[in-house]
């Protein structure tokens, strides 16, 4: 059901009845509930119910993926007396070539996967300070920080003075030309530090590479970093809130990167206010009025569309990114089931973008049969020109225990041709994929879950993100290392949907920086059409098996006679579509023909 | 204070203790797991030691990781207290509040401030520090000390006016309240984080950020409840 959240309040209530009824009702006893909608809940032979728990011997449960391979973490980036030491946990995913690069709280790991069933540890770095995130271009890795421990030499040992020379907060730069000796060549310093970062390249100035970075952390004193100011924007119009900073990476020099902009984002289009969403009325005496959306979390850029969906604590939002250096917000919007806004994912077509919720901030356990579905879950988007139009939800399906922490995080696009698939982390709720190509009713395809690191003690752990890179699925696990995970066929998805994702090839990937997915002609594309049609009904049964047929026979030929096999099947699909129910896929798949003629 | 916030207290010492809450939704045994297939080559070295890298490289200086600071623990304990006395805000909601938006903000921040409240209150003890007894509306008070003394808590009679209230007045000043108990939350951290030596372990940075967070965006989504409504979705 299509509804505009920031609709009036009598909208909502059907909203959630809808949901209700297509959810199964959970049997779990129900808190102090303000009404009785729709909760987590799941068939009762989903196996991620009551898993055992373990830190490396925890049980796992999976359907319609495998997992290939796991790495634990190497000695000296895990505390063995505390499996949840935070100072140790895994973080995000970069990727480049045959390398995985695995930020954290205590520094990096390199793994090489060529061999994506048995990776290599290539090399690690110690250099302390949170998050860690990570992107990779070419011969540069960046890394976020924003802990107060964080320190210019990487040392463990912490900063203790409010002021002081020695703190790094922003984002690290690393020559990793020699990939054993990766080398610090820039420290840019920001004043919220950098919580995670956008890399985004501008394809009009190659000399450069360019750094969104959004701070969510406490401002620095002005006597640490210059300029920094944490003052209400009505009052102080330098103020470090409200604002993203973009760094300028010359690439024959990255030593001199620096801070070029620090766009105001949030500002109001019409009046030029710095803090122009979230404008409140009275609260009454004694209250201030420093508190609004003055932040964003994760960015994700899609300079192919010269569009970049930010989510920012409190909104969702568009930013136009042609001008690189200075992104201009065109659209937001509220959702009032949203606790803060966290990260953004577009659809390839750029036509539906997901937002996520991060309730409870990742840190508490958030899929339990007593929470919302709305709550901590992905809302989905559609998007028409500039406007954005909330669609439907989506959570992970089976509940998790109270030791679980767990809500929607970080993930990225599946290549299937003609669907929109996305594989998602929801820490110790584990892996789900699913399906979003009918906005409003998403659906999980696969899953990996593993039981609690304990039964009786919540821990940040789990999945921080899960992403498609180059035919496999890559998890950081914050306490337990590296997963690589395939698809396997089901009802849901064919092998040949499965093949034409993995035929998908990227030499280098960063989930918040979106490129077009394009498939190269194959027989694997055409038959994923043609098994979609199939599933969907979208073509008469006895045509679709008549198209199987006629692909085989192609494949067996060579030359002009495949040409020729091809060509006419594709003139047949033509007149399909012209009564077929589903006219777009039968031209998709009279076009992924046609490509496949040509190819020869 | 009511005997209803009382005994929502009580519940949340309950949860604190870690009861764990039972989320199976039917059979007593879990069905078989999906496993891999047997004969799989899946190379896990779950079992094996872990990997050293070859190339391990340590970066500048090392030394032991700060612990934590009196700063941290003296934070800590009041926000326990401060999120105790949310707690007993968000309890009145369900009997007294009129607007649904209201009843749900509320069921948000009583959900997560509970999980937060227990997470505080195992820092304090895997660090040895003392943890504040709040099972009494006299020792909330006193944890708490006057209004003034933590920034954003409510006075006695503040809360009695509270709990007396219905309606729509009693949705306005629970927002009200809230709000200036969140602007406290947030002027505790920017005090903590003026102090030598603060949140240097990693779980206290997250813990505090994600107080401020949270509690940051909560606050803007009260105020447009209060004034104008949050901006409908529009493009420019």
């Amino acid at each position: 059901m299509r509804s505009d959240p920031t609709t009036r309040r009598a909208a909502a209530p059907l909203r959630s009845l809808l949901l209700a009824a297509a959810l199964l009702a959970a049997a779990a006893p129900a808190a102090a509930q303000t009404d009785s909608t729709a909760r987590v809940a799941a068939p009762t032979d989903d196996p991620r119910v009551a898993l055992g728990s373990g830190w490396m011997d925890a049980k796992e449960a999976a359907r319609n993926l495998e997992l290939v391979a796991h790495r634990p973490r190497p000695e000296g980036f895990f505390n063995p007396a505390s499996m949840g030491d935070f100072g140790f946990a895994n973080a995000d995913l970069a990727f480049r070539g045959n390398y995985v690069f695995q930020g954290g709280y205590h520094g990096f790991q390199v793994w090489d996967v060529s061999n994506p069933a048995s990776p290599k540890l290539r090399t690690s770095l110690v250099c302390a300070g949170g998050q860690g995130d990570l992107s990779v271009y070419r011969n540069l890795l960046f890394m976020s920080v924003e802990e107060t421990r964080g320190r210019m030499d990487c040392g463990t040992q912490g900063v203790a003075d409010t002021v002081s020379t020695d703190r790094f907060r922003g984002v690290r730069i690393f020559d990793i030309s020699d990939i054993d000796h990766p080398k610090q060549v820039a420290s840019v310093q920001t004043c919220r530090g950098s919580h995670t970062h956008t890399l985004v390249t501008d394809p009009k100035d190659r000399a450069n590479v360019y750094i969104y970075v959004a701070g969510t952390g406490p401002v620095r004193p002005a006597a640490e970093l210059a300029g920094c100011s944490a003052g209400a924007p009505e009052e102080d119009s330098t103020t470090s809130l409200f604002r993203i900073e973009v760094i300028r990476v010359p690439l024959a020099a990255p030593s001199n990167a620096r801070v070029v902009s620090a766009p105001r984002i949030f500002a109001d289009t019409a009046t030029g206010a710095i803090a122009g969403l979230w404008k409140g009325g009275s609260h009454g005496e004694g209250t201030q009025t420093t508190s609004q959306t003055n932040q964003c979390h994760d960015i994700t850029v899609y300079p192919e569309i010269g569009l970049a969906a930010g989510a920012c604590s409190g909104n969702g939002i568009l930013l136009d990114i042609r001008n690189i250096a200075n992104p201009k917000r065109i659209a937001e919007v509220v959702d009032p089931n949203f606790a803060y806004w966290h990260s953004a994912t577009f659809s390839n077509d750029g036509k539906k973008v997901i937002f996520t919720d991060e309730w409870g901030g990742g840190s508490q356990a958030r899929c339990q049969a007593t929470d919302r579905a709305e709550w901590g879950a992905d809302a989905i988007f559609t998007l028409t020109g500039r406007t954005l139009r909330h669609s439907g939800y989506y959570k992970l399906p089976a509940p998790q225990t109270a030791t679980e922490n767990c809500v929607a995080h970080n993930g990225s696009l599946i290549p299937v041709p003609g669907r929109d698939i996305m594989v998602q982390a929801w820490y110790q709720g584990g892996v789900s994929v699913f399906d979003f190509t009918d906005p409003a009713k998403p659906v999980e395809i696969a899953f990996f879950d593993r039981g609690p690191m304990s039964d009786t003690l919540i821990m940040i752990g789990g999945h921080w993100s899960a992403y498609w890179y180059n035919g496999r699925i890559y998890g950081s696990e914050i306490g337990r290392g590296l997963d690589v995970l395939r698809l396997t066929p089901s009802e849901m998805l064919t092998q040949n949907e499965i093949d034409a994702a993995e035929a998908v090839r990227m030499s280098s990937f960063n989930p918040q920086d979106q490129s077009k997915l394009v498939w190269p002609a194959s027989f694997a594309v055409a038959r994923a059409y043609r098994d979609q049609l199939a599933r969907g009904n979208g073509l008469a049964a006895d045509r679709a098996a008549a198209i199987a047929s006629e692909l085989d026979r192609a494949e067996r030929l060579r030359g002009a006679q495949r040409r020729t096999a091809l060509t006419r099947l594709a003139t047949q699909l033509d007149r399909d579509a012209r009564t077929a129910a589903d006219v777009a896929r039968v031209r998709a798949l009279a076009t992924a023909v046609r490509d496949l003629a040509k190819k020869g | 204070m009511n005997g209803s916030s009382a005994r929502s207290i009580v519940v949340v010492l309950l949860l604190a203790a870690g009861v764990a809450t039972a989320c199976r939704s039917g059979s007593s045994t879990p069905a078989a797991v999906d496993a891999r297939p047997a004969a799989a080559a899946a190379d896990s070295s779950a079992a094996a030691a872990p990997p050293v890298s070859p190339a391990a490289t340590v970066a500048g200086t090392s030394g032991a990781p700060r612990r934590h600071s009196a700063a941290d623990t003296r934070f800590i304990q009041l926000m326990v207290a401060h999120h105790a006395q949310a707690l007993a805000m968000t309890g009145l909601v369900p009997t007294r509040a009129s607007r649904r938006d209201v009843k749900l903000l509320a069921e948000r921040i009583a959900v997560s401030q509970r999980d937060e409240l227990a997470l505080m209150r195992r820092w304090l003890q895997e660090r040895g520090e003392p943890v504040p007894e709040l099972d009494t509306p006299h020792r909330q008070h006193d944890a708490g000390g006057h209004a003034g003394a933590m920034p954003g808590m409510l006075t006695p009679e503040e809360l009695a006016r509270l709990a007396a209230a219905n309606g729509a007045e009693f949705d306005r000043l629970f927002l009200e309240y809230m709000i200036r108990h969140h602007e406290g939350a947030l002027a505790m951290v920017a005090e903590l984080l003026r102090s030598q030596g603060a949140a240097q372990e990693a779980a206290t940075f997250r813990l505090v950020n994600d107080v401020d967070a949270d509690q940051r965006a909560e606050i803007a989504r009260m105020r447009a409840m209060l004034g104008a409504p949050p901006s409908e979705a529009r493009h420019h």
